[in-house]
């Protein structure tokens, strides 16, 4: 299956998706990479950030690759190419940050993870949350071999056993472990205000963080707003 | 670039220190700044620059009034700024505060526009920080062209349209000094670059190295634009001290709380002290013995073309007497120093 990846495209040129598309081609993927307008604004930072990479649409990036992976700023996803995007694996690496995105009641509820929000937004798609809770300095620098001693892990989380396997091949492409864990809803425990969000650490102990979530203090809050049903 | 034209600059967002333990008040911290700007200017450095923060335990809210008073106590020492949130500043006005402080300094003026990584500007005068992008672009293009066209007739979304303005006092022609900070986005490095702006990296974590490829972009893209090469500065903090130890151990004691805040209001956890360490050791923290800080700035020199150092010497609540050993030093034996390790081994042009 994951050997059928063989284009993947970046929808954002900015901080996070530059790093991805480096590390992407550095690991022999074609890739198709656009902002937020015409290509052209994007081609030298696509050329210069990330050799290798094609400048693209965004509707054409999702046209012509196998993967997705979602790396704009989380408030703009409305403006996603829903149609383009339909029957696609999309890797969500968006964050709410309120510093770029303003302040969002909508992407704060703690009853719902943002990559379902996501998910809702992509009814024809299927997402998967990869690639959000390391800080892009880290991506850049600490990618390695499978086995290196000193590789560090991301967690991904989706709906479909299948998909994950996919992201996680990639994930493991890329240079880092993955740490699988469960259903869309938990990728709450890998957002700001997770003790995993901003971890760059190897396997076990991200597999540690994930899994002591619910004992943790935002832990407990998501479990109350979830049991209430009330958004904090 | 040669080394005899390397700046060294230090930047303040006017933390307030403390004194034998107790914290000072704002209208010393504000007297403090003054003294400082001073010393800096005596062990030789280049450019004093204050930032624009609205926050407690942070003073710079009016800076180019402290700039003002900083070039009544000052004769040579360039005077600039570590942002001006332009975004939500009105481009009329930085231009009269900024043309006032470079007549009263003597054409020692400068500026450096961005965000800052604060953002309390934006609920405080009105502005959604979702527009960020927007504010930005258009107050630039308004606030470069009253600095460079004699009279102005623009209009726009942002403020008041303009029909044959001419503002007084004038700047000099062309304006001063206009640098942009950016913090990683690349997109931000090529609007400096179309505006023929220098361009000031803010690098405040992980290896500065990384920002090699932001450099050359910018390059590329001033040259794609038809523009002249300009120069390429950094923003970083640190502490320098006697010791290696000395001053890990003191900044670590202030930086840490300031972080582990940050993270509580972005949601990130703080970093731990063997992290800390290995940011001290290759990252983007300039904290050392004037040896350890010298031959970091010139790496960073060499690894990203810099002509230009800044390094942001406060933060809240170090001592009085850490900020003076942290200026005298950085004048009296970092700064020799680096121009030494760059005469020795330049900038590449």
């Amino acid at each position: 299956m994951p050997d059928t990846v063989n284009t993947i495209g970046i929808l954002g040129a900015g901080k996070v998706g530059t790093v991805l598309a480096r590390l992407a081609i550095a690991a022999g993927y074609r890739v198709l990479i656009a902002g937020s307008g015409d290509p052209q604004r994007i081609a030298l930072t696509a050329e210069v950030l990330a050799p290798g990479s094609i400048a693209v649409t965004g509707v054409e990036a999702a046209a012509k690759s196998d993967v997705m992976i979602l790396a704009l700023p989380l408030g703009k996803y409305r403006t996603l190419p829903v149609e383009a995007l339909r029957g696609k694996l999309v890797l969500d690496a968006t964050n709410y940050w309120w510093e770029i995105d303003g302040i969002r009641a909508d992407l704060t509820d703690l009853r719902t993870s943002t990559s379902e929000l996501v998910q809702e937004f992509l009814p024809g798609s299927r997402v998967v949350k990869a690639f959000n809770h390391m800080g892009y300095h880290d991506l850049d620098e600490g990618g390695r071999p499978t086995g290196d001693p000193d590789r560090k892990a991301i967690a991904i989380v989706g709906n479909d056993a299948g998909d994950l396997r996919i992201a996680a091949a990639i994930v493991d492409s890329l240079g880092f472990d993955a740490v699988i864990g469960g259903p869309l809803g938990d990728g709450i425990r890998l957002e700001p205000g997770s003790e995993l969000f901003g971890a760059n650490l190897p396997a076990a102990q991200v597999r540690d963080l994930f899994d002591r979530f619910p004992d943790s203090p935002r832990g407990r809050d998501v479990a109350r707003a979830r049991a209430a049903d009330v958004p904090a | 670039m040669t080394s005899g034209t390397f700046e060294l600059g230090l930047n303040s967002f006017g933390d307030v220190p403390t004194q034998s333990g107790q914290l000072l008040s704002d209208a010393e911290t504000l007297r403090l700044l003054v003294d400082e700007a001073r010393l800096a200017e005596s062990v030789g450095l280049d450019v004093f620059s204050v930032g624009e923060h609205y926050r407690e335990g942070f003073v710079d809210s009016a800076t180019p009034v402290l700039l003002a008073a900083i070039a009544t106590a000052t004769e040579r020492i360039k005077l600039g700024t570590s942002v001006t949130v332009l975004s939500t500043n009105d481009p009329v006005r930085v231009y009269n505060e900024f043309s006032t402080v470079d007549a009263v300094s003597n054409g020692r003026a400068q500026l450096v526009l961005g965000r800052a990584s604060a953002t309390e500007s934006f609920p405080l005068f009105g502005y959604d920080l979702a527009d960020y992008e927007e504010l930005f672009e258009e107050k630039l293009e308004l606030f470069m062209r009253l600095q460079r066209e004699e009279s102005v007739t623009w209009s726009g979304t942002v403020r008041a349209p303009l029909v044959n303005e001419t503002l007084h006092p004038r700047m000099q022609a062309g304006g001063i000094p206009t640098w942009i900070g950016v913090g990683g986005s690349p997109n931000s490095v090529i609007r400096a670059a179309r505006y023929g702006l220098p361009l000031m990296l803010a690098i405040i974590g992980g290896q500065p190295e990384r920002f090699a490829g932001h450099v050359d972009l910018y390059f590329r893209a001033l040259e794609q634009f038809g523009q002249p090469v300009q120069p390429v500065g950094q923003h970083s903090l640190g502490l320098i001290a006697k010791t290696d130890e000395e001053a890990a151990d003191t900044w670590w004691k202030c930086w840490m709380p300031v972080v582990e805040r940050l993270g509580r209001e972005r949601g990130f956890y703080a970093p731990t002290r063997q992290r800390y360490d290995a940011e001290l050791a290759t990252g983007a923290l300039f904290v050392g013995s004037p040896e350890t800080v010298a031959q970091k700035i010139a790496g960073v020199a060499r690894a990203l073309h810099l002509s230009r150092f800044d390094l942001k010497y406060d933060i809240n609540e170090l001592p009085v007497e850490s900020r003076r050993q942290t200026i005298e030093l950085l004048g009296n034996e970092v700064r020799p120093r680096v121009l030494e390790l760059l005469e020795r081994e330049p900038v590449d042009a």
